[in-house]
């Protein structure tokens, strides 16, 4: 079956900051369908970087903590210096995505000939957010969708396909959290064709305790209007 | 007076200690001519208080340190908003040379790994790319989709 076989042209880049206690699990998961795993350790003090190159993921070390975004332009140039992969798919530490969503992802870009596919978890009704979390989002969605022009339905999902091409024209200035709008946002610019994808973003007791807080969404609108 | 006397010495050592810092040229001139300004008006206030009070009047302003205060608040908001700026471009750079650090140190391991380790194939990952095909120079790709750097690749070989 096409849809089980590892996806080979593909690269999925892993932002890694201090999550040490999953990421082993998250990489060597994520190995069974997307053999090519690249993540960016961003000064972590935990030993996450051990456990994900035990998993058999390539790691870059960023040689101190920069930020979300900052690793993700790392780990997207670092496919597109060290590899020939078509595409790379941003993939959170924590484990809330789910590998058959990123595989799916992929082969929408591919059959559909898109050049980004954001991940969503609105589009379906498998995701549960709290209610103050899906207010915080759909925040982010409205802020994004005013400055980027794009009509997204989730902004702040860390699951993305992306096509060389595009990858190429990124530039993230960013570093904290408002890349996530960021990207869109430059994406955006590049008029490249772009679909939206159901995803599944699965609510760990672990990634609650990391997620994004309603304080947070503060600093993230303060980068994006000071920047 | 004796608060004169103070003032007066604090504001020469602050005027040494601006005019000691190195910057663009042109950026340096210009604070320059500024800090002798501020330095001229500095002292007429604080030898002649009533010369201040009649500005502020002037101006509208009650009491001349009144005038001072409002003055001081705002250069200390676009100190700030400078600091701001400065930060932000020192951020970026840094971050720019991080990176550069992080991708090179990555580079130098995927060569080193092509280089000194005739890896024997395995299943998941296949076979390498033979070691004695990466020195003749053109690009190379092996099935992990990496790209061998043309050139130089072999002289980083024990």
């Amino acid at each position: 079956m096409t849809t089980e076989s590892p996806v080979t042209d593909a690269w999925l880049v892993v932002p890694l900051y201090n999550e040490a206690a999953v990421i082993g699990d998250v990489v060597a998961a994520a190995r069974t369908r997307f053999p090519h795993v690249v993540c960016v350790d961003d000064g972590s003090s935990d030993g996450s970087a051990a456990a994900a190159e035990a998993a058999g993921a390539v790691v870059v070390h960023h040689p101190f903590n920069l930020g979300q975004g900052a690793a993700l332009q790392t780990g997207m140039r670092y496919v597109l210096e060290q590899t020939d992969a078509e595409y790379l798919v941003t993939f959170d530490a924590d484990g809330q995505h789910q590998v058959e969503d990123a595989a799916a992802m992929v082969e929408v870009a591919r059959s559909e000939n898109l050049a980004i596919v954001f991940g969503s978890r609105f589009l379906d009704e498998r995701t549960r957010p709290g209610l103050l979390k899906r207010l915080v989002l759909r925040t982010a969605v409205w802020v994004t969708n005013q400055s980027t022009g794009l009509r997204l339905t989730d902004a702040h999902n860390g699951l993305r396909v992306i096509r060389r091409d595009a990858a190429a024209k990124l530039d993230l200035k960013q570093n904290r959290m408002a890349h996530a709008t960021e990207i869109v946002l430059n994406l955006g610019r590049t008029g490249l064709p772009w679909a939206e994808h159901p995803v599944h973003v699965l609510y760990t007791d672990y990634s609650r305790g990391k997620g994004q807080s309603l304080l947070n969404s503060v600093n993230i609108l303060v980068d994006l209007v000071f920047n | 007076m004796l608060i004169q006397i103070i003032l007066l010495v604090a504001i020469a050592v602050i005027t040494v200690l601006l005019t000691r810092s190195t910057a663009g040229a042109r950026h340096q001139a210009v604070r320059r001519l500024m800090l002798v300004g501020f330095v001229i008006l500095a002292v007429l206030s604080v030898l002649f208080p009533s010369w201040l009070t009649w500005l502020a009047r002037l101006l509208g302003v009650g009491r001349g340190a009144d005038l001072l205060l409002y003055a001081l608040v705002i250069a200390f908001l676009s100190s700030l908003a400078t600091t701001y700026r400065t930060t932000a471009l020192l951020n970026r750079r840094i971050t720019v040379l991080a990176r550069k650090v992080a991708l090179a140190e990555a580079a130098l391991a995927v060569q080193e790994e092509r280089t000194s380790t005739p890896a024997p194939p395995s299943s998941t990952t296949g076979a390498r790319l033979d070691p004695s095909d990466s020195d003749n120079g053109a690009p190379h790709r092996d099935d992990q989709g990496r790209r061998t750097p043309a050139g130089p690749s072999g002289s980083v070989a024990p």
